[in-house]
């Protein structure tokens, strides 16, 4: 590693920053030192680093050329650990901090020495734009090898291989006004809305609130500009309902005034979130603000000037001159040239010339400039050729000259001799193009202004621009306007305005600005040296011209054809000149040609803030029933369903050995069929309908009769929608005349309560009927196996005689002391008693089944367990032997199916729809394979024609597959096109590995068709 | 990320407390058995998908469970109105029309449109999709 | 009579009873309170609950007899008897919810089914259901604006409203009894996920969890 103590364009005096202290930092490898106050920029400018990447595609050496979020080239890696890395880092927004590490995101082997510098040079010729798209389309197999290639070579950045350790965080914030820009605009309008009384929020991306005025040559109060700042600042901190947010951008404005904001906590400190008191800090914060009203100043970018070489290290954007001489106490430069358009650039040269340096000559494009500043700049002797404009910059690493001409704009040709004048830094000015971003991201297309050369934002419900953002310049003017907007936005907010004094600022005559975007060069556009629109996406004018040659007519096509504005740039810099070399080749106007589309975000959100505290162990709730201690503590493997977590089977050691699925499952099975086994069913949807009309309601949107079901008795019922298709199912209990207690399936449990809503509230107002959710409120077990009897018999002073507790009724009574229904339906096919329990009890009630269970052989099973004894018997899971396109005729479950009901049941009507009544469709069957040990696979394909050319007509699938340890053999359920008429048939499970399965198609009831297992 | 007035809570709530339930104003027919195999389709299937003005029913899912109409411009997602189960909207695409006819205001051909909200509406999506 | 079940689901004998978050606060911990401590969680668990639907008139009338309680005026509204043991708050233009010390809800629920008579109404027994979790100090609306999209400010949610809403990824019931106290009613089901959540949430303002 090498060291450089030097800081040779650091200025004596003047910025910001604490001398007093130095910072070290290392980039490329190399280790320098800068001070706090400083970006990773200006540090890098102050030591004289030229130098900051390769650009994308051509590889050409770039340099810094803005001093905030517009920067296009310094995109640096930041990180000195693995696990700390961050792509897409602004090194203009970056603070600098003890001990950062930055690398260039491009260059390979480095920067000063990169390799794909050759392709670049030799790129003019040989990547026009859709160079990716047409030379690496074919063959399309190849692209994959290709992008690696690609990537590696033009990537931005890389995302680290580690987990990150910190924490990030998200906040749900509401406001009466939001402020988005802290420059002169914003604090007056949050000044302006916050005395009058409304809740505020102001938010700025940089270090320090202030914008533009922390780099201001102008007085306010006759004191420098920033002693207004701190003055305003101080007093919006005072005020109770205001909150002040630096370092966070708003980075995304979306409906109704829904604003994302992006907040930097601990990124100016380190780059992993330092500890405080012990604790670990938040690193950053995404902020979800719904506002009031949104008051946009987020000011303007200056547009640079297209010129010839207008990339090379040295060429900057005039007002980043100001904001380094000024805030950062940088000039990086010798000797300066200013190409520009209007009177503000001039600022940039009076600067330069006040920090002791050397202003070769100001180009300005006008004929007769005439403004204050250019009076001053006129009397401190400064050269101005008028009519003129930096037609080309010299040099290959550093800029060595400008190429300075008298030019016909209007003409767009050169009009005069080329000279030559010898410089480092070329600063330009074409005006300045409002931040018009987030106004765009609602979907509101800016207009046009053409007395401010720029787009302005177009009406948003709800938001005022202010300042920049609004097309408003002149301080004086900027500081009024953040006035108005704020407070119009606080009385939209129903707060009347409060006063707020004008403050004193020299209005300054300005004289007429020209609209200049490419300029004209001795060569044409396809000819000359590469222009450069978006140095981000190495985008050139003759890119724009080529693209729009070759048919591309709508900006939207140009974009994506040249990437012009793509990724995380967003056209900060480039987008207008990139519409006007659009409109000039066209032959249109730049409103003519309007704008793209801006997309959020405004600049990269980590992801880590996307995601916020949902991750991990909180990435999604886990919901658990009142029994799930006692299946974690007893080996439970866990299945999800929903987002319940379900024991999915009961692993035992055996002789030091943990039993495989297979092996569980099949013991669990087996205890069931031969003894008794327990099911934690607590997870069923339970609804409470209670009223006069709870019957006719039943009647309506279940399939079968409901109108004589008794108090006592259970029954079982279908759910389909009006199409006829099945959705759910479930068991619904007569509780009392008026009363009714319907299960649902788990994963239907929250869509089947607001199904019965619906028909409720939209179609049968007029029925007296409530229905209250009360899953969580009970909990369910259910016994079920040949000794049920027995065990409950031990617990409850029900009676459990078969005659008078019979099959499908319900009774409530005491089990293991605690006030239970118990509900004699089955899922398994045995004989079966479901008790329900408030849940505060269940493991109470759970743990004394269990102390009496074991003489019976009392097995906790699962849910693999639940699949295969219910698919045994053909009864089917709503969701997976259904998919939304099943009937309940295509189940074979006419009897469920109430045809001559009185009403009109919801799906009644389409199944005497011409396609529901067809004899193909897809129905349920059984299949056994004819090898017993094969389990066919759950969604393979059926096919009637095994030798069949491919594709083979596919018949049908399997939904359900299992081995059954009853039936020693495998079997599933399955939908087959005109299944039911093909009882005994074989038919062909062709696989992916070429297998082909045979299967004899069978009834879907494998075990006790006669239902007499469970009725005893 | 809408902002959406519930009128039986009476203020406004975070989108992701509601779930949209598709276009408002379609009625079941009253007697299903004597509808015809192509009405019952149009009931079952088909829906409309304006530029301009949509009467859409939506449900407090996460709050008061009510259902509820939204007339919602699908152009600019401006939420026009609410208004409860059984009431009709005062603001409708023809509504918009007129208003802005009234004001020398041009209505783009076929830009806005709507359905189900007023008899004329209803009548017409009856039997002319395609 | 409306002709309903109604049914006691408290056992009359010592039976042992768990609170949702009995497996959570053991897996979990229940973190003491330090110096720093800025906001403090407890648990209110085994409250009798009953969510109750029907007309307001006809309900408002027969609460005031039964728990000497109406419903509250408007929506949003939540109301409470003086020593904060019995509350009822608005759910629905047609639902409330009545929170009222565990054991009452039985007798309740039957006294106000023989007031209710013929009224077209439902009650239904939730307490096993949902529990109570109540956030205290300084910094309970910061962890509450990390968890929910509400607005918590003073200016919008005022002592005695209570709004159904979503939290994190679950849905919670939050209220606001008093100037420094947050209700959360949770289901059983997401009490784990809740806490853990709030455990979470409430590090860097020390939070505390009283038993």
């Amino acid at each position: 590693m090498t060291s450089n103590a030097q800081q040779p364009n650091r200025l004596s005096q003047g910025g910001r920053i604490d001398r007093s202290r130095k910072l070290s930092f290392t980039f490329n490898g190399t280790r320098y030192q800068g001070h706090p106050g400083d970006t990773l920029a200006s540090a890098l400018l102050a030591n004289g680093v030229d130098i900051v990447n390769r650009s994308f595609k051509y590889s050409r050496p770039r340099g810094i050329v803005a001093a905030g979020a517009a920067e296009p080239n310094g995109i640096v890696q930041l990180g000195s650990t693995e696990a700390g890395q961050v792509p897409n880092v602004r090194a203009t927004q970056q603070a600098l901090y003890e001990g950062l590490t930055a690398r260039s995101t491009n260059g390979w082997p480095n920067v000063q020495r990169d390799l794909m510098g050759l392709i670049g040079k030799l790129g003019g010729q040989f990547m026009p734009p859709g160079f990716y798209y047409k030379t690496f389309m074919a063959p399309a197999s190849m692209w994959l090898t290709y992008e690696k290639y690609i990537r590696k070579a033009a990537g931005l950045g890389r995302s680290p291989n580690e987990n990150d350790p910190d924490i990030y965080d998200h906040r749900h914030q509401h406001c009466d006004v939001l402020v988005v820009g802290a420059g002169p605009a914003g604090l007056s309008a949050a000044l302006a809305a916050g005395r009058a009384g409304a809740r505020v929020m102001l938010v700025d991306e940089q270090e320090e609130m202030g914008g533009s005025l922390l780099s201001s040559r102008e007085n306010i109060d006759d004191a420098p500009a920033t002693s207004w700042v701190e003055k305003t600042l101080e007093e919006l901190s005072e005020l109770e309902h205001v909150t002040l947010l630096p370092r966070t951008t708003a980075n995304g404005y979306h409906d109704h005034n829904f604003v994302t904001l992006h907040e930097r906590c601990t990124e100016h400190l380190s780059d992993l979130a330092p500890s405080a008191n012990g604790r670990r800090q938040v690193r950053a914060r995404l902020h979800r603000v719904r506002a009031g009203q949104v008051v946009l100043a987020s000011g303007a970018h200056e547009r640079p000037l297209v010129y010839g070489g207008n990339d090379v290290p040295g060429n900057m954007v005039a007002s980043a001159i100001s904001t380094y001489v000024r805030r950062y106490g940088v000039a990086p430069g010798k000797r300066l040239v200013l190409s520009t358009s209007n009177d503000h650039g001039y600022r940039a040269a009076l600067d330069w010339l006040e920090a002791g340096r050397e202003v070769a000559a100001i180009a300005d494009a006008r004929q007769n400039p005439d403004g204050e500043l250019v009076e001053q700049a006129r009397s401190k002797g400064i050269r101005i050729i008028a009519g003129s404009a930096v037609i080309e910059a010299r040099g290959e690493k550093r800029v060595s000259a400008a190429k300075v001409a008298k030019i016909d704009i209007a003409g767009f040709k050169v009009a005069g001799p080329v000279e030559e004048l010898a410089c480092d830094t070329i600063a330009s000015s074409g005006g300045f193009s409002p931040v018009v971003h987030l106004a765009s991201h609602t979907g509101s297309r800016p207009t046009w202004n053409d007395d401010i050369l720029g787009f302005v934002p177009s009406p948003v419900k709800g938001m005022t621009p202010a300042g920049g953002a609004h097309g408003v310049y002149a301080l004086d003017k900027v500081l009024e306007d953040g006035v108005a907007a704020g407070s119009a936005a606080g009385e939209a907010c129903g707060f009347s305005a409060a006063s707020v004094s004008q403050p004193n600022v020299k209005n300054l005559r300005e004289g007429a600005a020209v609209a200049l975007y490419q300029v004209p060069h001795l060569k044409a556009t396809l000819r000359g040296p590469k222009q450069f629109v978006d140095m981000q996406n190495d985008v050139s004018s003759a890119a724009i011209e080529v693209a729009t040659r070759e048919g591309f007519e709508s900006i939207e096509h140009v974009k994506r054809y040249t990437a012009l504005g793509f990724g995380t740039d967003q056209g900060k810099l480039g987008n207008i000149n990139g519409m006007a070399i659009a409109a000039r080749c066209l032959g249109r106007t730049i409103p003519e040609v309007g704008t793209t589309v801006f997309r959020p975000n405004y600049t990269p959100v980590s992801f880590g803030a996307i995601v916020g505290r949902h991750c991990g162990e909180l990435f999604d709730p886990e919901r658990y029933t009142a029994m799930h201690q006692w299946h974690v503590e007893n080996g439970a493997e866990f299945e999800d369903v929903g987002q319940w977590k379900r024991p999915w089977y009961f692993p035992r050691k055996v002789n030091g050995k943990t039993e495989t699925m297979h092996e569980a499952v099949s013991r669990e099975c087996s205890a069931v069929r031969e003894k008794v086994g327990i099911l934690d069913a607590s997870t069923l949807g339970k609804i409470d309908i209670q009223g006069p009309d709870a019957r006719e309601f039943l009647g309506r949107v279940y399939t079968n009769k409901w109108a004589k079901l008794a108090p006592g008795r259970v029954r079982y019922g279908l759910m389909c929608k009006d199409d006829g298709m099945v959705f759910d199912d479930g068991t619904t209990s007569c509780l009392a005349e008026n009363h009714f207690l319907m299960t649902t399936s788990t994963g239907g449990a929250a869509t089947v309560m607001e199904w019965l809503e619906i028909w409720h509230q939209t179609e049968w107002p007029e029925l007296d009927v409530y229905f209250n959710s009360v899953t969580d409120h009970w909990a369910t077990m259910t016994v079920t196996g040949p000794e049920a009897r027995k065990l409950m018999s031990e617990l409850t002073d029900i009676d459990l005689d078969k005659d008078s507790f019979k099959f499908m009724d319900w009774r409530e009574g005491n089990v293991a002391g605690v006030p239970a229904r118990v509900f004699r339906i089955s899922f398994t096919g045995e004989l079966a008693y479901e008790i329900n329990v408030q849940a505060n009890y269940a493991m109470h009630v759970w743990k004394k089944l269990f102390a009496h269970g074991d003489k019976y052989g009392l097995t906790p099973y699962g849910t693999e367990t639940m699949h295969v004894l219910r698919a045994e018997k053909g009864f089917i899971i709503a969701g997976q032997d259904t998919d939304g396109s099943v009937t309940p005729e295509d189940l074979g479950m006419h009897w469920a199916i109430g045809y001559d009901k009185p009403n009109s049941w919801i799906g009644k009507r389409a199944l005497t729809r011409p396609d529901t009544k067809r004899t193909d469709r897809k129905q349920m069957v059984g299949l056994k394979p004819k090898d017993p040990s094969v389990v066919l696979e759950e969604g393979a394909q059926i096919v009637f024609d095994p030798k069949h050319a491919i594709p083979m007509p596919m018949k049908g699938h399997v939904t359900s597959s299992y081995y059954s340890p009853t039936l020693q053999s495998g079997f599933a359920l399955a939908v087959v096109k005109g299944g039911h008429q093909m009882m005994g048939d074989t038919v062909y499970l062709p696989m992916a590995d070429g297998q082909v399965h045979e299967a004899e198609i069978v009834s879907p009831i494998f075990l006790d068709p006669k239902g007499e297992r469970q009725n005893v | 990320m809408f902002y959406i007035l519930c009128p039986y809570c009476g203020e406004h709530r975070e989108e992701e407390e509601f779930h949209p339930k598709g276009q408002a104003h379609i009625a079941r027919p009253a007697d299903p058995e004597n509808t015809s195999d192509d009405e019952w389709g149009d009931y079952l299937f088909f829906r409309d998908n304006p530029r301009g003005v949509h009467h859409e029913l939506w449900v407090h899912a996460v709050g008061c469970r009510k259902f509820f109409n939204i007339t919602r411009h699908t152009v600019s997602y401006e939420i026009l109105e609410v208004y409860k189960m059984g009431e009709q909207p005062s603001i409708t695409a023809e509504s918009l029309a007129s208003a802005e006819k009234s004001q020398g205001v041009q209505v783009g051909d076929g830009g806005q449109q709507t359905v189900g909200a007023s008899d004329s509406a209803a009548k017409d999506s009856r039997g002319t999709k395609v | 009579m409306s002709n309903a079940q109604q049914f006691d689901t408290r056992p009359q004998g010592e039976i042992p009873v768990e609170s949702p978050l009995a497996y959570s606060m053991q897996r979990s911990g229940a973190p003491k309170a330090k110096a720093g401590t800025k906001v403090t969680m407890r648990e209110r668990p085994f409250l009798g609950q009953l969510t109750l639907r029907g007309g307001a008139i006809v309900l408002d009338e027969a609460l005031r007899e039964v728990v000497g309680l109406g419903l509250p005026g408007e929506p949003l509204g939540l109301v409470q008897d003086q020593a904060g043991e019995r509350s009822i708050q608005w759910i629905s233009p047609d639902e409330w919810l009545l929170i009222v010390p565990g054991g009452e809800e039985f007798d309740i629920e039957r006294r106000l089914r023989e007031a209710l008579g013929d009224a077209h109404f439902a009650i239904s027994n939730v307490g096993g259901g949902q529990t109570v979790l109540e956030l205290e100090g300084e910094a309970a609306s910061e962890v509450l604006k990390k968890s929910v999209a509400y607005d918590v400010h003073p200016r919008h949610f005022s002592v005695g409203k209570g709004v159904t809403t979503v939290f994190a990824k679950a849905t919670v019931i939050l209220r606001r009894p008093s100037e420094e106290r947050w209700e959360l009613v949770v289901r059983r089901s997401f009490a784990d996920y809740t806490y853990r959540w709030l455990l979470d949430a409430g590090e860097e303002f020390d939070i505390a969890v009283e038993n």
